[in-house]
């Protein structure tokens, strides 16, 4: 994984609530035995109109909303499948950042482990941000802080090992092959039990 | 010693390094159950990097989300629903051979939902833990396993260490007190009670359903109910292993026999949270209070008795739920139109849940204009079903028999609904678009999908036939 030490964008709103993996990225394109490729089909019935040509009312089609790696969204971000095609579809799309009040479990681990930042933040912070799309945020990795244009701060927490990788690119596999010994001796005493 | 949780218990005997300020447990993975669609990634991962699989006899493959579920054509080919669907069971079946994979494929008389066929094998058991790459893993915490679904890079993980990196997540007690009225099943608890907690309220826990009405439970009524645990949030949904688990397991291929199934047995019965063991939190239900339930918006958390009214929108996303269903605030679900019936599923494609909506189809046409379909869990559950006629039943009443896999729980197989259509349907979400773009699910026990195909309206199935017993039918 590629570090990640801080992101500078404006912000894109999607503000429904439990916008789950399904939206993010429909199940019919999960036949696909890559993980590349998928920023095309990410929020597909949401974004194209059933001619295939762009859906004016999505609002990551909105002009404001181009070029934009932060998407601030709704309550419950990502709930539903493990599917991690999800981060892997947003990462293609462009987004590097996902701030919400909630993000389901899987998704956020899946998130973390490819490098898109899932982000939680107090309900008042994100509620602000819901109401003002496209300001332009720095998000600190390292910190662990959301600087605001008027110099404000939002801070955040990260799971401590999430954002050790983040920061240093750590290959979460590698990491864990280091324990092989380790797993050795429980595989051992597994068997003498 | 201090008093431990069902899951505290489960998740202590497999911590492989212990979990500090700065890292994650590495937590040992008892049994990695494959399938098609969220494994070639994590395949090529291990290809690329040059690593074999550290314990390839504790996974477990089969084939399901992508595969067709009409029989083979008269040339002996399948009817996939496209050439990427085929490629990737094709890919499945490459890696199961290539890295020494046990594969329940097309040949195999097992082949069927990777969490139908887990239970069935008896590869799922009391105390272990199990992960794949899919959410709908909670369904066998039904038999006390610590059980959960995993991302592909997760998957990868699992394949080269048979470890996880894995924070410990809090506990929740889920209470459910009472007994289950006559006709209400173990679906429309488990829709109650994600009505209830909400469709987040498990987010960050592993719950433990206990009570008086758990335990009255049938193991297939168990896994429907553990099955849910992730609609409200939770990754994992634990029960404490009891009788009515051993007798289940009891002879099941991959159970040990013998002396050998004695000393597990007496195992298992330590996985029970202490009397004096405490959750970070505790909800109550009142098992007697269920009724029919079904779902009226887009996620699984609007939920509410079939003939209460639809609660008005109070905010945007509600409103674009209520819009996008078509359902109107103060009207009950009861009563609806439905186009389409679905019955199968992790959910309740078993063999009780089979019965369920055979018994009230029995001797009854599904009305007009309603399609419905019928896609058993597993070969072995399709088996047993023939074996009982249950077959001639739902062709009888005008449905369709098809050959076990997710089907239309997922609709990436080919089968769907068409935009605007609304299904009632055995499975476990109602996303928008989950059934087919435009589709509007209402999620439903296996007698209300039943006796909805019959009235061609949502209906409520205590007006068509009472529902079989499966507790008794299990002690039997």
């Amino acid at each position: 994984m590629k570090a990640v030490t801080r992101i500078h964008s404006r912000t894109a709103v999607l503000a429904d609530e439990n916008i789950d993996t399904d939206r993010i990225i429909p199940a019919r394109f999960l036949t696909t035995t890559t993980r590349t490729g998928l920023g095309k089909l990410c929020f597909h019935d949401w974004r194209y109109q059933a001619d295939g040509s762009d859906n004016p009312a999505f609002p990551l089609n909105q002009p404001q909303a181009q070029g934009c790696s932060i998407l601030v969204a709704g309550h419950n971000f990502g709930c539903g499948s493990s599917r991690e095609h999800a981060p892997w579809a947003l990462l293609d799309y462009g987004m590097q950042a996902v701030l919400c009040s909630e993000i389901a479990d899987i998704f956020r681990g899946n998130a973390l482990k490819n490098g898109l930042l899932a982000i939680v933040i107090d309900e008042l912070e994100h509620r602000w941000l819901l109401k003002h799309p496209g300001i332009e945020l720095v998000i600190d990795v390292r910190e662990q802080f959301i600087a605001l244009p008027d110099g404000g701060r939002i801070p955040f927490q990260l799971e401590p090992f999430a954002r050790h990788c983040l920061l240093n690119g750590v290959d979460q596999l590698g990491y864990l092959l280091q324990h092989t010994d380790a797993i050795t001796r429980y595989e051992q005493q597994e068997k003498a039990a | 010693m201090t008093a431990k949780t069902l899951f505290e218990k489960v998740w202590d005997a497999h911590v492989v390094v212990p979990e500090t300020t700065d890292t994650p447990a590495v937590l040992y993975v008892d049994l990695h159950l494959v399938h098609e669609v969220t494994s070639p990634q994590a395949f090529s991962e291990l290809r690329e990097r040059g690593l074999q699989l550290r314990r390839p006899d504790r996974m477990l493959a089969t084939l399901d989300h992508s595969t067709p579920t009409l029989p083979t054509n008269a040339d002996g080919t399948r009817p996939y629903a496209n050439a990427e669907a085929q490629a990737q069971v094709a890919q499945l079946e490459t890696n199961c051979r290539e890295f020494g994979v046990e594969l329940h494929g097309w040949d195999s008389a097992d082949r069927g939902i990777v969490h139908v066929i887990g239970p069935e094998l008896g590869a799922t058991q009391p105390g272990m833990t199990i992960v794949c790459g899919d959410s709908h893993t909670s369904t066998h915490g039904a038999f006390g396993a610590l059980a959960f679904g995993i991302g592909t890079t997760e998957v990868g993980h699992v394949m080269a260490t048979q470890c996880l990196l894995q924070r410990k997540p809090k506990t929740m007690a889920v209470h459910v007190d009472g007994r289950l009225p006559q006709g209400v099943g173990a679906k429309d608890l488990i829709l109650h009670i994600i009505g209830t907690i909400g469709v987040d309220g498990g987010t960050g826990y592993v719950l433990e359903y206990r009570g008086a009405a758990i335990e009255a439970l049938s193991m297939d009524e168990r896994m429907t109910v553990c099955n849910m645990s992730i609609e409200a949030g939770a990754r994992a949904g634990l029960i404490a292993p009891d009788e009515t688990t051993f007798t289940w397991l009891k002879g099941r291929p991959r159970v040990p026999q013998g002396a050998t199934w004695d000393a597990a047995v007496e195992r298992w019965r330590t996985l029970r949270s202490d009397d004096s063991a405490t959750y970070d939190h505790e909800v109550r239900i009142d098992a007697s209070a269920v009724k029919p339930t079904v779902t009226y918006g887009t996620h699984p958390g609007m939920a509410i008795a079939m003939d209460a009214p639809v609660p008005a929108a109070t905010n945007a996303q509600e409103r674009r739920a209520l819009d996008y269903m078509k359902s109107e605030a103060g009207k009950p679900m009861q009563g609806t139109p439905v186009d389409v019936v679905f019955v199968g599923s992790c959910t309740n494609s078993r063999l009780s849940d089979l019965r369920e909506a055979a018994n009230v189809l029995r001797g009854r046409r599904v009305a007009d204009g309603v399609r419905m379909l019928v896609v058993p869990g597993s070969e072995a559950v399709r088996r047993d079903a023939e074996r009982e006629g249950l077959h001639q039943v739902f062709t009888a009443a005008g449905a369709e028999w098809r050959v076990p896999g997710c089907s239309m729980c997922i609709a990436m197989n080919g089968d769907l609904a068409q935009p605007g259509q609304l299904v009632v349907s055995t499975s476990n979400r109602n996303f928008e678009g989950r059934q087919g773009k435009g589709a509007r699910t209402v999620l439903a026990s296996p007698a209300t999908a039943a006796a909805s195909a019959l009235a061609g309206r949502i209906a409520d199935p205590r007006e068509y036939s009472t529902l079989d017993n499966r507790r008794q039918e299990q002690a039997a």
